[in-house]
């Protein structure tokens, strides 16, 4: 019990991973998918920060006190860009929805499926009788 | 003086050029700056790797001035050396051909966009193969895959299923990409780095911990996932036979290549061979996954009528290849997946420039398009023809020495059973290649069939990385040496350094019965 008290953050952030690990792979609907991705790659950001965070650390400012304990900054630097990657790819991932749903007029997993099949077949048919 | 900024000239010379290209007012603008910035990167990766060859010793530059490790540094050596040619001559060779088939393909409004992403794309590729920074190797693997999707996305001016194929790409790619990011988080809290060279000194401190082999787990299954290995290659088929067919040249020829280059950095050159589960769990995997992909793409390649989607699966099972390569756990391996890697790239750049001929002129391009096609656009289908012939390994074609190194190597460590299993896959290509001759040759154009044309300038960008795949497997002693050099960097032993002189020895009897 204690071993999992002392790294409650490990834990957190492995149930929040696996959340939205499970909405990317389990959902149908895209824009679920991308609320998935999004608590997936948040879940990892907060694994850095946890890690970067000092019992008792403050902000990491210069002060000329050499006993000042302060939180390592180098993890949230990181996650800072990794934020800017993530918001990123949330725009680029919602707008190729939204223009899915223009060509297709559907954002279902299983609904695009059967579009796209009829689309290979239309293929298919171009293809052995041509006009 | 300029000579000591080329590793990052290289990088920002096509980084720069993207913003400018999307603000170019007219098309053609955006096109010449992206062939400028792209002929540039090219030279100077040239000009890197005639340094490397000469001298022997890394490059490192620090960035803006700041040492290792607490700076980022990029680091020139004899595999990123290697491979940036490889990277930035198809990117300058694929947007010779993007002109013409942009213009067919793109809605012209779109061009300068189309560039830049083109250029974001192929900055981050360079990047990736640059860095020494882990941190920095996820940066740019971002840049390279979002302007990735959109170029995918690209294709859904001519073809609506490009939208739902860069989607799934997004997916899979962003959590191929995440999972990298965990498996460096936990690097970075064993070690307190994430210098790629500094990694690999302070992990053999606490290579026995259980977070070491966790994030080895992470990171591999990330990279695997963007390398397309088998099963996680799902992503790939979709992508490449929707997007514009230069996006599909580039891409095919490049993006999957940078993948394998950052497994071979991190797997031997942070972990090493020495870290536990490396030679029975990871080098098992791979040949596993590298044998089973190799014949799942063959076989979903035989099968298939649409040609992009038949080659984009054939890259599945050649990908396979590199990934037994990398699972023999030798340096012969690493070289023989090197020189893969190069050839590879050449041959798939080579197929689908070709194929772009033909899909700028018909909107589905499958086997029934190009029935009778070889007497209408006979340099095409000869460039599709000799393309294919490489796949298999025919010799005088690089595809030959490939295969030649693959299956020295697995012979040399013992794998008998899985070089004779490599050898039949690669011969089951036949099958595939020997449908396009049929289709091409052997069947009358049908009379209703539309006209195909082909001009000299379309075709002769296929042509160059035609005549340089045969070019590489009549003269591949330069290639062989370079390859093996890179493989070194991961660690020399015995093995390697005998093989190097036998190879080379194999090569020049080649060269003597010509």
């Amino acid at each position: 019990m204690s071993e999992i008290a002392a790294h409650w953050n490990y834990y957190l952030v492995i149930i929040l991973m696996m959340l939205g690990f499970y909405a990317v792979i389990a959902r149908g609907n895209m824009v679920k998918k991308m609320v998935g991705l999004n608590i997936f790659q948040t879940s990892v950001f907060m694994l850095y920060i946890s890690v970067g965070k000092i019992n008792g650390g403050t902000a990491p400012i210069l002060t000329g006190d050499p006993a000042s304990v302060y939180s390592n900054p180098l993890p949230h630097v990181l996650i800072l860009t990794a934020i800017v990657v993530g918001v990123a790819t949330t725009a680029v991932g919602y707008a190729l929805i939204i223009r899915i749903y223009e060509s297709y007029g559907t954002i279902e997993d299983d609904e695009l499926a059967v579009l796209i099949d009829s689309d290979e077949d239309a293929c298919e048919r171009a293809n052995t009788e041509p006009a | 003086m300029m000579m000591q900024h080329l590793p990052i000239l290289q990088v920002i010379l096509p980084l720069l050029a993207a913003p400018f290209a999307a603000l170019a007012s007219r098309r053609h603008w955006a096109w010449h700056l992206t062939l400028v910035a792209t002929a540039g990167a090219f030279a100077i990766s040239l000009l890197l790797l005639a340094t490397i060859l000469r001298t022997g010793t890394p490059i490192i530059y620090d960035l803006g001035g700041w040492p290792a490790p607490i700076g980022i540094v990029y680091v020139i050596d004899s595999a990123s050396a290697f491979v940036l040619p490889v990277v930035s001559g198809i990117g300058f060779i694929a947007t010779l051909a993007a002109r013409h088939l942009v213009i067919a393909e793109i809605d012209a409004r779109d061009h300068p966009l189309f560039f830049a992403a083109w250029l974001l794309t192929l900055a981050g590729m360079l990047g990736q193969v640059t860095t020494g920074d882990a941190f920095n190797i996820f940066v740019f693997l971002e840049i390279s895959s979002l302007s990735g999707y959109a170029l995918v996305a690209m294709g859904a001016g001519r073809d609506r299923r490009a939208l739902p194929a860069a989607f799934n790409y997004l997916i899979l790619g962003t959590v191929g990409a995440t999972f990298y990011v965990i498996g460096l988080g936990l690097l970075y809290m064993l070690t307190g780095t994430l210098n790629l060279a500094d990694l690999s000194v302070r992990l053999a401190d606490v290579e026995n911990l259980r977070p070491a082999y966790v994030a080895l787990a992470f990171i591999a299954l990330g990279l695997f996932l963007k390398m397309a290995l088998f099963p996680l290659h799902l992503w790939l088929a979709p992508a490449y036979s929707h997007a514009p067919s230069a996006v599909t040249a580039l891409m095919a020829a490049t993006a999957t290549k940078v993948s394998v280059y950052v497994l071979i950095r991190i797997l031997f050159g942070v972990f090493g061979f020495e870290f536990p589960y490396m030679t029975q769990a990871v080098g098992g995997l791979l040949l596993t996954l590298g044998l089973l992909g190799a014949f799942v793409g063959t076989f979903a390649a035989i099968v298939e009528t649409d040609l992009k989607r038949l080659f984009a699966q054939s890259s599945i099972a050649q990908l396979g290849y590199m990934a037994i390569g990398l699972g023999i756990m030798t340096s012969a391996g690493i070289a023989a997946s090197f020189i893969h890697l190069f050839n590879h790239a050449l041959m798939k750049g080579a197929l689908f420039l070709a194929l772009g001929v033909i899909a700028a002129q018909t909107t589905h391009l499958s086997l029934h398009t190009i029935k009778g096609a070889g007497r209408q656009i006979p340099m095409t289908m000869t460039a599709i023809l000799l393309g294919g012939l490489a796949l298999i390994g025919v010799p005088l074609t690089a595809g030959f020495i490939s295969k030649l190194y693959l299956i020295r190597a697995l012979i040399d460590s013992g794998l008998w059973a899985i070089a004779a299993v490599t050898f039949v896959s690669s011969a089951l290509a036949l099958v595939y290649v020997w449908k396009i001759v049929e289709h091409a040759w052997f069947t009358e154009r049908p009379e209703n069939a539309p006209v195909l044309t082909e001009t000299p300038g379309q075709w002769a960008q296929a042509w160059i990385l035609v005549l340089a795949t045969i070019g590489f497997g009549i003269y591949a002693g330069p290639l062989v040496e370079a390859a093996f050099g890179a493989a070194q960097v991961f660690g020399p032993d015995i093995i390697q350094a005998t093989q190097t002189i036998e190879g080379l020895q194999i090569i020049e009897g080649l060269e003597g019965q010509e």
